[in-house]
């Protein structure tokens, strides 16, 4: 991945959950507090905007992403997508490109701070449930011999899925945990919008 | 909606303004920030205390920055935790070189924009402790992981943690006064109408003319139940109950109490359930050491009240009846 793709990715994710705003507010609605597209929204403009200005290499770039989030975004969102993109920049290296290896630690090690900060484990209806199956099917795509390109392709199809797939779970973290059985029988937004970052970084490997 | 605002996106910022206009003796605004500080910030050496959440809450938290309470208050957008950024710019204006203990409501947003910011002074190489309050029996704390709330018994432990460090307490001190008034609070709420968030322009439940919800947290959410309206006294009575319960009271016990407005029930009512409050503690054989009536943390314009209850020793009971000098709380202050 190359620096120019990392900001494309961002652009392209603002993009798709600026359309999907209002859906992701009324997903929480449902379980939360009406406002997860919307703070999302406003967050990744701010990325947006700060990424058509900046040339800096792939770490900088991710550190920026992720200051940027953590400080206009709020909530539970702004602190785990924050903390994701602060410990991702440590996986990339100070150059504008690298390789799948470097791009799958960098992923890695973002998925493991938003374990860390949001000590949510499998199954409690949170956007780990998304994540993390999703890692795992990318790596078995790729050690199968699958293209980047089309391995993340179909793991955003997989990811997609993943994200319905919290309809069914009683949520055990978040606000929406307060509402116990109540919660069953709604899909999780954060779920929801993890699959749109998979959908925008397949569609930006599928440009090169 | 009705509401006495200009642009509802200003509505924080603008109050803000307007908690530094009213005053300006005890509050200074951090320039480009939505963190409000003592304006006469305490000695060096002492520990600070930042507390915050957020806004839609008032007097909570700004109210309670000033001698003897908070030396910092971060405010969110209505209902939404503060950033990590903002919460630092609360540490560093707290910081006096002794440390600095954040106290969180236990909201998932609030815990983790507070440890972030936390971590972002440890590496600025501030000392930084933090506690977490949890004081709301509606919710039962071994169903979800996400554990209890935090409501209105936050501000029992802001004057404890205050008291101790406004007197020299260290950090692991002040940090030990806060856990022990925590583990000793507990509260409950009911709201007889909902609140409007002014962005979202709508109210956050609807209510029946006859209905109540009891259970409620301070953020518009609906309660635990929905139930009849019932005399004051008959209220009181259950959530008191349920707060001795879950406290574990004896007979003999010495208890503070607080009777918190949501915003919207006037204080002739909230006396009611202070009277209340007062005949439940003799008649259980408790020493009801004192009353906090009036508004404390609110919920907007809800209509409704809490109920706290704080199980005292000797240090507890010293450190809550400690002078205090701040907009929202003021006692034990020396005058002519």
């Amino acid at each position: 991945m190359t620096s120019t793709q990392f900001r494309a990715l961002w652009l392209e994710f603002h993009e798709r959950v600026r359309v999907e705003r209002d859906q992701l507010n009324r997903l929480d609605a449902a379980i939360g507090d009406a406002d997860h597209g919307t703070n999302l929204d406003r967050g990744l403009q701010k990325v947006a905007a700060c990424a058509a200005d900046t040339t800096d290499h792939l770490a900088a770039t991710c550190r920026q992403v992720g200051t940027v989030l953590l400080s206009t975004v709020g909530g539970a969102s702004g602190a785990l997508w924050g903390s994701a993109l602060l410990r991702a920049a440590g996986a990339l290296p100070d150059s504008d490109t690298c390789d799948t290896a470097a791009a799958l630690a960098a992923l890695g090690q973002g998925v493991s701070a938003i374990q860390a900060r949001g000590h949510a484990e499998l199954g409690d209806k949170t956007m780990l449930d998304v994540w993390l199956p999703s890692l795992e099917d990318l790596d078995r795509r790729l050690s199968a011999g699958a293209a980047c390109g089309e391995a993340v392709a179909a793991t955003a199809g997989r990811a997609a899925v993943l994200a319905q797939d919290t309809a069914p779970l009683q949520a055990r973290r978040g606000r929406a945990a307060y509402l116990g059985p109540r919660s069953v029988g709604h899909v999780d937004p954060g779920s929801v919008s993890t699959a749109l970052f998979w959908q925008a970084l397949a569609t930006v490997l599928a440009r090169s | 909606m009705k509401k006495v605002v200009n642009r509802v996106e200003d509505v924080v910022d603008e109050a803000l303004e307007g908690f530094v206009a009213a005053f300006p003796q005890y509050l200074r605004r951090v320039a480009g920030t939505k963190v409000l500080t003592r304006a006469r910030p305490k000695a060096e050496g002492l520990v600070g205390l930042v507390s915050g959440g957020g806004s839609g809450h008032e007097p909570a938290h700004g109210g309670y920055v000033g001698y003897g309470m908070l030396d910092a208050a971060v405010a969110g957008e209505v209902f939404t935790s503060p950033t990590p950024d903002q919460v630092l710019a609360g540490i560093r204006a707290a910081s006096r070189g002794a440390g600095v203990l954040l106290i969180i409501k236990n909201y998932t947003g609030d815990v983790m924009n507070f440890e972030i910011a936390q971590e972002m002074a440890e590496s600025e190489g501030i000392a930084v402790q933090s506690v977490v309050v949890n004081d709301d029996v509606a919710v039962d704390g071994s169903l979800y992981t996400t554990g209890r709330r935090g409501i209105a018994g936050t501000v029992f432990v802001h004057k404890a943690a205050g008291a101790a460090a406004q007197r020299g307490a260290t950090l692991d001190e002040v940090r030990a006064a806060a856990e022990a008034a925590i583990a000793q609070v507990r509260s409950m709420g009911f709201a007889i109408a909902p609140c409007t968030v002014p962005a979202a322009g709508q109210p956050t439940f609807t209510l029946g003319e006859d209905e109540m919800e009891l259970g409620i947290g301070i953020h518009g959410e609906p309660g635990t139940e929905r139930r009849p309206v019932a005399p004051a006294d008959e209220l009181a009575d259950v959530i008191l109950g349920r707060l001795s319960e879950d406290l574990g009271l004896t007979e003999g016990c010495r208890l503070a109490a607080m009777v918190n407005g949501m915003g919207a029930t006037p204080l002739l009512e909230l006396a009611i359930l202070a009277r209340r409050t007062r005949q439940w503690a003799e008649s259980a054989g408790h020493q009801l050491e004192a009353v906090w009536l009036g508004e404390f943390m609110t919920s907007l314009e809800m209509a409704g009240a809490s109920i706290s209850l704080v199980r005292l020793d000797d240090p507890l009971a010293d450190l809550l009846a400690a002078p205090a000098d701040t907009p929202a709380l003021r006692q034990g202050v020396k005058h002519d």
